[in-house]
C-alpha cells in the first residue's frame, strides 16, 4: 500500500512539472515574439528593447525555463514587470488570504452538504428529495456573481448584517476576520455545497442497489440504520474524490468571488495583472493555482486508496 | 405532453419555453429591440418607466435593449465556443479511440496535463499574453473544453470500436474518416447531445465571468457578464440595476440545466432499492 502512495505522490510530482513547462511555453514560446504581442500598440522600437532585457528574452528557451524553474523552487518567483515588487513578497500574504477564505468556506460547506445529501438519500422519492433536487439544480446553475450580489443586497445593504467589501488586514483578530470574510464563504459555500449533494446522494443511492444492503433490508433493519451503517462507508470512495474536486474549485472560484468582494487574496491579484498584462505575475500565479490544484488532487487519490481495502492491492 | 415520444415533466417544459424565447430574442434582437444598441435615452440608473421596463444603466441606456444585445452576444459567442470545441473534441477523440497507438497516448497525456490547470486559471494566462479580442477568447476557451469533450468521445470511441460493424467496415477497407463519421458517431449521438447542453451552460457562464471580471468581450459591445460589471456600483444604493443582466444569465443556465438534466432521465434506470423489486 505505501508503494502505491509513494506512486501517486510521484505522479503528482510529475504532472506538476509538466504543468510548469506548460505554463512556461504558454506564456513565452506560444506568442513568438512575447514583446510585441505583450507591448501591442505600446510596441515602439525603445520599448521593445527594454522588454526583452527585463524578460531576458535574449537567452535561449531551455536556459530560461530552467532559469525560472529553479528560481520558484528556491521561493524567488521574480520581479514584476509593472511595479518591480518582489513577486514572492506579495503573493504569499495573498495565498494565505485565499486559503483562509476557501478553507472557511470547506469547513461549513463539506458537513452541510455531505449531511443532507445522506438524509436526501433517505428519503429518496419523496417530496423534500424532489424539492431538493430542483433547488441544487438550481444552485449549480446560478453564475457565482450573481449569488454574491443577492447576498450582498440581502444581507448587506438591506439588514445591514455584513459588510458589503471583505476587508482584511494584517493585524485584525481572528473573530475581525471570521466577521469580514462571512459573505464570501457563504457564496462559496452554496456555490459547491449542491453540486457534492447531489453528488453524496447519487453515490449512495448507486450503492443501494448491491446485494448485501438487500441482505439488510430482509433481515429487517430500517432504512436509515442500512444507509448509515452499511451504503455509506461503502460510498465514501467517489464521495471524497468529490470533495476534493470541489475543494479544488473552491480554489478557483474564489478569483470571481475575490472580485465582487474586493477581497485582497491571489485570485484578484492575478486577475489585475491580466488586466496589466504582467507576464511574470502571470506565470507565478498560475503556477501556484496548478500547485494547489494539483495537490488536492493527488490528495484525493491517496485518500481513495486508503479508504476503500480493495484497491490497496497492486494488480 | 410528449417531445421526441418521451414525457415532458413540468420543470423541463418550463426550461424549453425559456430557452426557445431567448434564443428567438437573440435571433431577432435587432428588429425587436426598442432602442438602437448604444443610444442613450435617459439618466444614470433611472428608474423603471413605461418608456424603460428596466430602467437605464450606468450612461442612460435601455436596459431591455443592452440585455437584449448582451445575451445575443453572449450566447452567439457561447455557441461558437460549444461548437469549436466539439469539432475539435470528437475529431481527436475519436481518431485516438480507433486509430490507437501513439497517437491515442500522445492525446491523452496531452489532455490530463491540460486538465492539471484549472480552466479559469489557464484561460487567464493565455488572455493575459494575447489579448482579450473576440477570435482569441473563442479559440483559447474552445481549445480548453475540448479536453472533456475528447474523454467523453474516447470513451464513447472505445467502446464501439470493437463493435462488429465496425470490424466489417474496417474488413472491406473503408477509410479511417468512413469508421469514424459513418460508423462511430451515429451511435454516439445520444451521450454527446447531452453533453452539448452541458457544455453550452458551462461556457456560457464562463464567458459571462470572464467578461464579469473585465477580461472578456470588451466594450462597447453589449455582453451580459460585462454589463454586471459596468452597472456593480448601483447596488451600493440599493438599486438593482446589476441584478437584471445577472438573472438573465441565470435564467437561461437554469432552463439549459433543466432541459438537459430530462435528456438524461430519459435513459436513467431507477435507482435505489426499488430497481430490485
Amino acid at each position: 500500500m505505501a508503494k502505491l502512495i509513494v506512486n501517486r505522490l510521484f505522479l503528482g510530482l510529475l504532472t506538476l512539472f509538466a504543468v510548469s513547462v506548460l505554463i512556461f511555453v504558454c506564456t513565452q514560446i506560444l506568442p513568438g515574439d512575447v514583446a510585441s504581442a505583450v507591448l501591442g500598440q505600446g510596441a515602439t522600437p525603445e520599448a521593445l528593447v527594454i522588454f526583452r532585457r527585463e524578460l531576458g528574452l535574449d537567452l535561449p528557451p531551455q536556459t530560461r525555463y530552467w532559469n525560472w524553474l529553479s528560481g520558484a523552487l528556491q521561493g524567488d518567483l521574480g520581479v514584476a514587470l509593472t511595479n518591480k515588487r518582489v513577486i514572492m513578497d506579495d503573493l504569499l500574504p495573498r495565498l494565505r488570504n485565499t486559503l483562509f477564505l476557501a478553507g472557511y468556506a470547506a469547513l461549513v460547506a463539506i458537513p452541510l452538504s455531505v449531511g443532507l445529501g445522506v438524509l436526501a438519500a433517505i428519503n429518496e422519492g419523496k417530496l423534500t428529495d424532489r424539492l431538493s433536487n430542483v433547488l441544487t439544480l438550481i444552485a449549480i446553475s446560478l453564475p457565482e456573481f450573481f449569488v454574491a450580489y443577492l447576498l450582498i443586497i440581502f444581507f448587506a445593504v438591506n439588514f445591514q448584517w455584513f459588510p458589503p467589501l471583505a476587508m482584511v488586514s494584517k493585524g485584525m483578530t481572528f473573530g475581525e476576520r471570521i466577521f469580514q470574510t462571512t459573505l464570501p464563504a457563504i457564496t462559496l459555500t452554496l456555490l459547491v455545497a449542491a453540486h457534492m449533494l447531489r453528488m453524496t446522494r447519487s453515490s449512495v443511492l448507486s450503492v443501494m442497489s448491491t446485494p448485501y444492503i438487500e441482505m439488510a433490508f430482509l433481515k429487517g433493519a430500517r432504512r436509515k440504520r442500512v444507509i448509515v451503517r452499511h451504503a455509506l462507508p461503502n460510498a465514501a470512495a467517489p464521495i471524497i474524490t468529490v470533495v476534493a474536486l470541489n475543494m479544488a474549485y473552491l480554489v478557483v472560484g474564489v478569483v470571481v468571488i475575490e472580485s465582487v468582494f474586493v477581497y485582497p487574496g491571489l485570485g484578484q491579484y492575478m486577475v489585475d495583472a491580466v488586466a496589466k498584462r504582467d507576464v511574470p505575475v502571470i506565470q507565478a500565479c498560475g503556477l501556484t493555482f496548478a500547485t494547489v490544484f494539483v495537490a488536492l488532487n493527488t490528495l484525493a487519490d491517496i485518500l481513495v486508496i486508503l479508504v476503500n481495502p480493495r484497491l490497496r492491492q497492486q494488480d | 405532453m410528449k417531445l421526441f415520444g418521451h414525457r415532458l415533466t413540468a420543470s423541463a417544459a418550463f426550461g424549453a419555453v425559456v430557452v426557445s424565447l431567448f434564443m428567438a430574442i437573440s435571433l431577432f434582437t435587432p428588429w425587436l429591440a426598442p432602442y438602437a444598441e448604444s443610444a442613450s435615452v435617459g439618466g444614470t440608473w433611472d428608474e423603471p418607466s413605461v418608456k424603460m421596463i428596466f430602467g437605464a444603466d450606468q450612461i442612460g441606456r435601455d436596459m431591455l435593449t443592452r440585455m437584449m444585445y448582451g445575451s445575443r452576444m453572449t450566447i452567439g459567442v457561447a455557441l461558437a465556443i460549444t461548437a469549436l470545441s466539439f469539432l475539435i473534441g470528437i475529431l481527436t477523440g475519436l481518431v485516438s479511440a480507433v486509430v490507437g497507438g501513439w497517437v491515442d497516448i500522445f492525446f491523452t497525456r496531452l489532455v490530463d496535463v491540460m486538465l492539471s490547470i484549472p480552466s479559469l486559471i489557464f484561460a487567464l494566462i493565455i488572455l493575459g499574453v494575447f489579448g482579450s479580442s473576440i477570435p482569441v477568447l473563442i479559440l483559447t476557451i474552445a481549445v480548453l473544453d475540448s479536453t472533456r469533450v475528447f474523454r467523453l468521445s474516447r470513451a464513447l470511441g472505445m467502446n464501439l470500436t470493437v463493435m462488429e460493424y465496425v470490424e466489417a467496415a474496417r474488413l472491406r477497407g473503408e477509410g479511417l474518416w468512413w469508421v469514424i463519421t459513418r460508423e462511430i458517431l451515429p451511435n454516439a449521438r445520444a451521450p454527446l447531445v447531452s453533453e452539448f447542453g452541458l457544455r453550452f451552460c458551462f461556457n456560457f457562464l464562463f464567458i459571462a465571468g470572464l467578461s464579469f471580471l473585465g477580461l472578456g468581450i470588451q466594450p462597447p459591445y453589449a455582453d451580459l457578464g460585462g454589463m454586471v460589471r459596468e452597472n456593480a456600483a448601483a447596488i451600493n444604493f440599493g438599486m438593482m440595476a446589476p441584478i437584471y443582466p445577472a438573472t438573465a444569465i441565470a435564467l437561461l443556465t437554469v432552463s439549459v440545466n433543466l432541459v438537459v438534466d430530462w435528456m438524461l432521465s430519459i435513459d436513467a434506470r431507477p435507482s435505489g432499492a426499488q430497481a430490485e423489486l
